[in-house]
């Protein structure tokens, strides 16, 4: 199939969210766009699937233009979309999934699960899309999961082109090669892909063409050649080092000591075992880790959220494991959690209410009970100049703010009040190059300043960028300590449990 | 006065927007929180127009040969319907009756306001129930046990207002504390279960609502509480010093509105200012809209609920005290509590949980209790049971509203008051 898009524009209001975009897909092409967070790319995609109508421009489909009514009507011309967030029923099988919406009936309403799996292994023997149909989807590692996702797409009436929003978003280092070989694979096949992403070595490493979008309009068109600080500069309209400077680090004495931590889960899985990390004031320890080695659990046990069996989290030489995360938080410990919506923002609270959200009862926000407003407010003017957060007002939701914003929000409030350790979990998820460089270079003034830092990243890019010792997580303990010049290789070797090869074996839980 | 204000110039405004009245039109044909719960008010008033025709037997008479003669079906019609409001109206406002009376010197000013007492004695334990509600949703919790609470608040107040005695200074704020303190104790019991156990409070509450209304059954036969003067199950009255006092008393015997209703101003302005302006009030809100962040934050989840709940209970509490200390200082029943806890749910839903709300509200559904009860037997009594009904219907599915009436969508889309962790 061959897609075109021809000054595509939606305007919301006086604000233009997509200026004139053209764009061709080729058939058979992996064509990626490129985009910060707010670019416009979700917009053009929801123009795409139907689901927002577009101002003006049109939709041409094998040089037939087209009008989607609504989602139906891209299933039905030969698209399907991947969305970031899975739309999957958790509880229910891999079949049952895939024939959601378009059951295989014996007619009159009755089921037919044969149908259903025949249905499912006829597509993902096709595609070389191993799944087993009888799976319930729940279970299934996330990367599975997404599989799922991309069968269900496929097995439209006739699928073409595919859409993928963010896909690699959710997954781990092997899961993300092994989409990007199945993207490769499915493209030969014929199909053409549309890869939205802001990753910019998954783009060099599958994409076709690469569309550049910034504000709502198409800033440039390279070839997957072009270097990494090329697209970065297309992408934020300015050049971004992808490095951080900073100096050598001045290690003091230890500010948080992780003892023999041990941690067990409802089904009796050691989720943390024995773990023993000492991160000393003025260093960032940086912990990679395949995801769902504990780390998740480790950062919630420092914070106080999570009891651990066993073990000892000692802040400043102060015994803290029986401690609340309140006094935790006040003794002087800083934390960004990994999931920013669920953990971090209140998004019906304005942003001056976000920034003092763990400081609420200290003066001079609140005195004998009472919060004061005034003195919140003037907090707010200050952090968000200081830390550049985009919001029209302090007194906007949060939820009217960017991903990156509200991450800025949060790294805010940690960084508005005195603190001795931080602990910062994937501190730049999701969001934006512009926002990542800022809060990369907030988190080595924090360590210049003396604070120990904890940087929990699944991305290595990110902790090579800034830790100053790499520990190794793996099924809960850490498994290495090294310096950070230790070469790639090494390190994923550790990853993966100190395997001899890097693939080694299939991660299941 | 001839004390004329100094006019300052309106500030102009920096950038020409569209006119006033363009914007008030198109709010008024938004489906906003406001309009809503205006259209659905006129909205149940029509379909309870619709119901009072369809019920009467001799206006569906009249429709049978409507082709015919169809003056007199919508003659008949409109008599019932008319009829049927205007007594509502004459029994919770303003009776036009006794107007001419007190025009004429055969009644007191007091009979004029007779209907408006009413009106607000049966809105007082409604605004405490309604806060009791609201207070719980605010923290995304769900407080269907505002009945059980309230039964237990009386039964508190009955106990210090006989059982002891003192002045009236002491006496009465006693009795009415000791209300408040027991609808807290019974109230905080959920709030505590879900913390330490996660049970949901909507279950434990419901339960609790039965085990209160059977320990009064129960506690109104033990000869500490039994009436020692009635053989009925009757407790025993309220000291005089613990009675609440009657506010238009000098304005005659009848005016049954008491000091209650002022507290029930104070707790609403009370639920206002912990709401807006306490550390507690931003830990509800923190925690009902998002648990998971404010934990994150270092609150305590479990406390909060546990303290909101017991929050909650206390104005559940003060209902209870309102009606053993007021209209029934006399002696308590197993009848005294009605439904009161129960439509408080339905109080804080067309309040939309804000303290203003709820009294309004409150108000509007007192209005209804008093303009059935006097309005009858000409009007089924069941009609204000209905129109509430029909009101809370609407108000929870603003989506409908939206679509009867064709209104646009307003930005930030439709509000819906919900209580999480279904």
């Amino acid at each position: 199939m061959r897609l075109e898009l021809r000054g595509l524009t939606k305007k919301f209001g006086s604000f233009t969210a997509d200026d004139d975009i053209d764009l061709t897909v080729e058939p058979g092409q992996i064509h990626a766009v490129l985009g910060e967070n707010g670019a416009g790319k979700s917009t053009l995609m929801n123009m795409l699937y139907g689901i927002l109508k577009p101002t003006s421009g049109e939709i041409l489909i094998d040089g037939e233009p087209v009008e989607f009514g609504g989602p139906g009507d891209a299933i039905d011309a030969g698209l399907g979309m991947v969305h970031q967030h899975f739309k999957l029923v958790g509880p229910f099988s891999v079949a049952d999934n895939v024939q959601l919406g378009r059951e295989h009936t014996r007619g009159a309403g009755v089921l037919s699960p044969r149908a259903a799996r025949a249905a499912v292994l006829e597509v993902s023997e096709q595609y070389g899309l191993a799944l087993d149909p009888g799976a319930v989807v729940e279970d299934l590692p996330v990367g599975v999961q997404q599989r799922v996702e991309i069968v269900k797409a496929l097995s439209g009436p006739k699928t073409e082109l595919l859409i993928l929003d963010e896909p690699t978003a959710v997954l781990t280092p092997a899961e993300i090669r092994e989409l990007l070989a199945i993207m490769r694979s499915l493209a030969e096949a014929g199909t053409s892909i549309l890869f939205i992403s802001h990753k910019l070595k998954e783009v060099q490493a599958v994409a076709d063409t690469v569309t550049v979008i910034r504000r709502g309009r198409v800033v440039a068109e390279l070839p997957p050649t072009a270097s990494e600080a090329e697209m970065a500069s297309a992408m934020v309209g300015r050049e971004i080092s992808l490095t951080v400077d900073k100096a050598e680090p001045e290690p003091a004495e230890p500010r948080l000591e992780i003892d023999g931590l041990t941690l067990v889960d409802d089904h009796g899985v050691k989720v943390l075992d024995g773990l023993d990390l000492t991160v000393r004031g003025g260093e960032i320890v940086g912990l990679a880790g395949v995801e769902g080695n504990g780390q998740t659990e480790l950062a919630r046990t420092v914070l106080g959220l999570i009891k651990p069996d066993s073990g000892r989290v000692v802040i400043d030489d102060r015994d803290a494991t029986g401690e609340s995360p309140a006094r935790r938080i006040r003794a002087g410990l800083g934390y960004i959690p990994e999931d920013r919506a669920r953990d971090g923002v209140i998004t019906e609270f304005t942003v001056a209410e976000n920034l003092v959200l763990n400081q609420y009862r200290d003066e001079p926000f609140s005195r004998r009970g009472m919060v004061d407003a005034a003195a919140i407010r003037r907090q707010a003017a200050e952090s968000v100049a200081e830390f550049d957060i985009r919001t029209q007002s302090p007194d906007d939701p949060a939820a009217s703010l960017s991903g990156g914003n509200q991450q800025k929000v949060i790294v805010a409030r940690e960084f508005s009040r005195p603190r001795r350790v931080l602990v910062a979990a994937q501190p730049t998820r999701g969001i934006d190059v512009g926002a990542t460089e800022f809060i990369h270079s907030r988190l080595v003034t924090e360590r210049d300043n003396g604070t120990a830092v904890l940087l929990i990243s699944s991305e290595l890019d990110e902790i090579y960028a800034l830790a100053d010792r790499i520990a190794v997580i793996y099924n809960g303990r850490i498994v290495g300590e090294v310096g950070p010049d230790t070469p790639r290789e090494v390190i994923g070797r550790l990853m993966v449990g100190g395997e001899a090869d890097a693939d080694g074996g299939d991660r299941e839980r | 006065m001839n004390v004329k204000t100094a006019a300052e110039p309106p500030e102009a405004p920096p950038e020409r927007r569209e006119p006033f009245m363009t914007l008030f039109g198109r709010y008024l044909i938004e489906a906003n929180s406001v309009m809503v719960t205006i259209w659905s008010l006129l909205l149940a008033f029509a379909i309870g127009a619709v119901l009072l025709i369809v019920s009467d037997e001799g206006v569906r008479g009249t429709w049978s040969y409507f082709f015919d003669r169809p003056s007199d079906a919508l003659s008949a019609s409109w008599e019932v319907v008319s009829s049927a409001y205007f007594a509502l109206f004459e029994g919770a406002v303003l009776n036009f009756n006794t107007l001419d009376r007190f025009a004429a010197g055969t009644a007191g000013f007091g009979d004029v306001l007779r209907p408006l007492s009413e009106t607000l004695t049966y809105a007082t334990p409604l605004i405490f129930t309604g806060l009791a509600v609201g207070l719980a949703f605010r923290a995304g919790l769900f407080n269907i046990g505002a009945q059980g609470q309230l039964i237990m608040g009386m039964l508190g107040a009955l106990v210090i207002g006989f059982g002891i005695s003192a002045p009236a200074i002491v006496h009465l704020p006693a009795a009415v504390i000791a209300g408040g303190l027991a609808g807290a104790a019974f109230g905080a019991v959920p709030g505590v279960l879900k913390a330490t156990t996660g049970a949901h409070e909507v279950i434990s509450s419901i339960m609790l609502n039965n085990i209160a209304a059977l320990f009064l059954v129960w506690a109104i036969g033990t000869g500490f509480l039994h009436s020692e003067t009635r053989s009925e199950l009757v407790t025993k009255p309220v000291d005089d010093t613990a009675a609440l006092p009657h506010l238009l008393g000098f304005l005659g015997g009848s005016l049954r509105v008491n000091l209650a209703l002022v507290l029930g101003f104070a707790a609403a302005l009370f639920v206002w200012w912990l709401l807006s302006k306490s550390t507690f009030g931003y830990r509800i809100r923190a925690v009902g809209f998002n648990s998971h962040a404010s934990a994150t934050a270092g609150m305590n989840i479990g406390r909060t609920y546990a303290t909101t709940m017991g929050t909650a209970g206390a104005f559940a509490g003060l209902a209870g005290a309102s009606l053993a200390l007021g209209i029934n200082a006399g002696g308590v029943t197993t009848n005294t509590a009605l439904e009161y806890g129960f439509d408080g749910i339905t109080v804080a839903l067309l309040g939309r949980a804000k303290p203003g709300g709820i009294v309004a509200a409150a108000v509007l559904f007192g209005a209804l209790k008093a303009g059935a009860l006097s309005a009858q037997p000409g009007v089924p009594v069941d009609i204000s049971i209905l129109l509430q009904a029909i009101i809370v219907l609407f108000i929870a599915a603003p989506a409908m509203v939206k679509a009867i009436l064709r209104l646009r969508t307003p930005r930030g889309g439709l509000v819906t008051l919900e209580a999480k962790g279904w």
